[in-house]
């Protein structure tokens, strides 16, 4: 059997991955992506460790359903969010909107 | 029944104060006079068992005071319905005489409410059954005294008149109210009746203190009832519109302080010795003697009968000082209707002649026929000429003081001589003879003026059959054997220790106080009557050197005053005024000054201590402000990186703790 150990280190490879897109990547829409990736991430994580440490309490397949659900409507918002901008300032390159600054 | 109805006008007053107009005001005090006749019908009608059991009560208000209550509430006994039969009536015909007299006053209205307002504060102090209710009335007859007496307040005389009556009964007041409170505190409750029977015990524990409480209570009554030595306000008074000076001098204001003794008599005669009666008798003695002097010299006509109405006050507060409890209220009452009759008379001379002085008048008879014939009734009333009222009235207090004491009997009879001489003066100067100043054009008062008088003549002349003695030959029987005397003689069977002397006819007391009356009206006529003044001429009795000064200037009485009382008041007033001055004003600048200094060290404090803290706290924040706001770069991802780091710290942080 795949030790846990594996889905973890998966895991934090993807995160990584995705905190790296989020950070680093000029386009909204790959910002988002990256956040994407991070929360998929957590989810192979909790999944793990329900089915090695907690396999009888389902609290851990449940949160991981909440986190989609979550990252669902993330994604609709900051995909309405981005359209807007774009519509607006014909731009989804996040470091041309900077007007919220001092 | 009765206190039903002696309910309803009470109620009838309180609605009337608001009346203006001069009618509603008639209309009223004629209510009122209905329902009080009503009372005294329904007394007398009833008169054995309403002797008997003579005090009817009817509580009308309760006001809870701490553990006790107070009762006020009205009380009908045979003093009360004696008084609720004379108020009223006078009042009635005073109100109706002053219809006419006031005609055309710019304060018409305002007259008519203030003399309701003093009639309400009488016909109250007469029903009222507690010497709280009492001591109300009398304080809202005294500010009605001094509104009415300063009613033509554009005169400075009388605006001074008013405040004179005012202060002066004020200090009767003062007494009154003491004697009171020392009452409350002794016997423990106001109501007429419990304090009766209270001061048995009262004067067996602490007969001292009882003498002092009646002579304060009397205090009350000298104050208002202008009995030497507080007589000064009410010549005074007559600055006041004429149906004033009738109301004050007859019916209401100075019968106030009668009734007041009268009503509180088992006070005074509760100690064996009776010292408080000695007191009040010396007093209403000298007071009857000594007015009635005065009275000679006056030109005023209202003045003369100001003194004469001191004087017979005096009268009725010698009797009560003999025990004569019934003569006083007799005299009260047949006084006031004569006494109404004169002051009404001269106002309708004054009316029609347009002065007071009575050196300017004269030759009036044939001009003022009504006024004539009804004033020389009251005159000879009041001189005391059988068979009119003052006669009966007069003669009966002799009689009492003939038993009780020579010297006041004495002084009694002289005084009545002297009344006798100075009314016929009065009549003489004003009446006969010619017109002493041609400018004067007189006429008769109009008619409603002059049928008041004619009434008040009526009781004037009738009264005093009511008091016949019931020894007289052949008129006492005729006449009910003194139904008055037999009336009023019940008031304080109650309370075994007030033994009233009962006082049999005697005539010839009756003989010397005729010939007395008859010699007095004799002189005067003689000095004045046979050869009438002629203009310019003086008053023969200005023969009479320093007696005559002293008299013309009331024995000093004024000036005296100026120089003692007064004065001492005026030093005393500015030696505190200094004391106010130096020491109380220097603390208290003291005081403010140090309040200052210390409120300029405070002000010092906030400025740099509390301020400074406040402005460093504002400038940190605000240049904190200044250097973070670089972080905020409006880029995202800087943000996130921000997050990240910290994040990392912090676990760091964590893993390494």
């Amino acid at each position: 059997m795949i030790p846990l150990s594996w889905y973890l280190i998966v895991a934090a490879i993807l995160f990584c991955i995705g905190l790296y897109g989020a950070m680093a990547r000029r386009n909204a829409i790959s910002i988002l992506m990256g956040i994407e990736l991070m929360l998929n991430a957590i989810n192979i994580n909790l999944v793990a460790f329900w089915r090695y440490i907690t396999p009888d309490a389902l609290t851990g397949q449940i949160f991981a359903i909440f986190v989609i659900t979550v990252a669902a409507a993330e994604a609709a918002i900051g995909l309405a969010l981005i359209i807007s901008i774009f519509r607006n300032r014909d731009t989804v390159i996040v470091e041309e909107v900077d007007m919220m600054k001092w | 029944m009765v206190p039903l109805l002696t309910f309803a006008i009470i109620a009838i007053y309180v609605r009337r104060h608001h009346k203006l107009s001069s009618y509603l005001a008639v209309a009223a005090i004629f209510i009122a006079w209905l329902l009080s006749m009503v009372i005294v019908l329904g007394a007398v009608a009833n008169m054995p068992h309403f002797v008997e059991e003579p005090a009817v009560h009817l509580t009308l208000l309760r006001i809870p005071t701490g553990a006790t209550t107070l009762d006020i509430g009205v009380q009908i006994d045979p003093l009360t319905v004696a008084l609720l039969f004379m108020v009223p009536t006078v009042c009635l015909m005073i109100f109706i005489y002053s219809v006419g007299y006031m005609e055309g006053d710019p304060r018409y209205s305002r007259f008519f409410a203030y003399i309701c307002l003093f009639t309400t504060g009488m016909l109250g102090l007469v029903v009222a059954d507690n010497l709280l209710l009492l001591f109300i009335c009398w304080e809202v007859m005294g500010l009605c005294s001094y509104l009415l007496i300063g009613f033509w307040f554009e005169k400075p005389s009388a605006m001074w008149a008013g405040l004179k009556a005012f202060i002066t009964t004020r200090i009767g007041d003062v007494l009154l109210m003491l004697g009171m409170v020392l009452l409350y505190t002794q016997t423990g409750a106001l109501r007429f009746e419990t304090v009766f029977s209270g001061v048995e015990h009262v004067a067996e524990t602490n007969p001292n203190l009882m003498f002092v409480i009646a002579l304060l209570v009397f205090g009350g009554a000298v104050g208002k009832s202008a009995q030497f030595p507080l007589h000064v306000w009410l010549p005074d008074a007559m600055e006041g519109p004429t149906p004033v000076s009738a109301l004050i001098h007859a019916a209401t204001m100075v019968a106030a302080g009668v009734f007041l003794v009268a009503r509180m008599l088992p006070i005074f005669v509760v100690l064996p010795a009776m010292p408080a009666l000695a007191w009040v008798a010396a007093i209403g003695a000298i007071t009857a003697f000594f007015a009635s002097t005065i009275a000679i010299a006056q030109d005023d006509i209202k003045r003369v009968l100001a003194y004469s109405t001191i004087s017979q006050l005096g009268y009725m507060i010698m009797a009560l000082g003999m025990g004569g409890f019934v003569a006083a209220v007799f005299h009260l009452i047949t006084h006031a209707f004569f006494k109404a009759l004169l002051f009404l008379g001269s106002g309708s001379v004054i009316h029609g002649v347009g002065t007071n002085n009575m050196m300017e008048m004269g030759g009036l008879r044939k001009k003022m026929p009504y006024t004539f014939w009804t004033f020389l009734i009251g005159m000879l009333a009041l001189a005391g000429v059988p068979p009119l009222a003052g006669f009966w009235s007069k003669d009966e207090i002799l009689a009492v003081a003939f038993e009780q004491n020579t010297v006041v009997w004495v002084m009694g009879t002289l005084a009545a001589f002297i009344t006798a001489f100075y009314m016929t003066r009065q009549v003489c100067l004003t009446f006969v003879g010619q017109p002493r100043n041609k400018e004067i054009h007189a006429h008769e008062s109009p008619r409603l003026m002059y049928i008041p008088l004619v009434i008040l003549a009526i009781g004037a002349a009738l009264l005093g059959l009511l008091g016949v003695p019931a020894d007289f030959p052949v008129l006492g029987p005729l006449l009910g054997n003194n139904p008055f005397h037999r009336f009023l003689a019940a008031q304080f069977h109650q309370w075994h220790y007030v033994h009233l002397p009962h006082v049999s006819f005697n005539a010839s007391v009756m003989l010397i106080s005729i010939v007395m009356a008859g010699c007095g009206i004799g002189l005067g006529y003689l000095l004045y009557g046979r050869k009438p003044l002629e203009a310019g001429q003086r008053d023969p009795l200005e023969r009479l050197g320093v007696i005559w000064t002293v008299l013309r200037n009331k024995y000093y009485i004024d000036e005296i005053y100026r120089a003692t009382v007064i004065r001492g008041t005026i030093a005393l007033a500015t030696m505190l005024f200094r004391f106010d001055q130096r020491i109380i004003d220097a603390i208290v600048n003291l005081v403010g000054k140090l309040t200052e200094r210390l409120s300029y060290v405070s002000r010092l404090f906030d400025t740099y201590v509390i301020d400074g803290i406040v402005n460093g706290v504002g400038r940190v924040t605000s240049a904190v402000g200044q250097e973070l706001r670089y972080i905020q770069t409006g880029r995202v991802q800087n943000y996130m990186v921000i997050v990240v780091i910290s994040v990392v710290l912090l676990m760091g942080v964590f893993l390494y703790m």
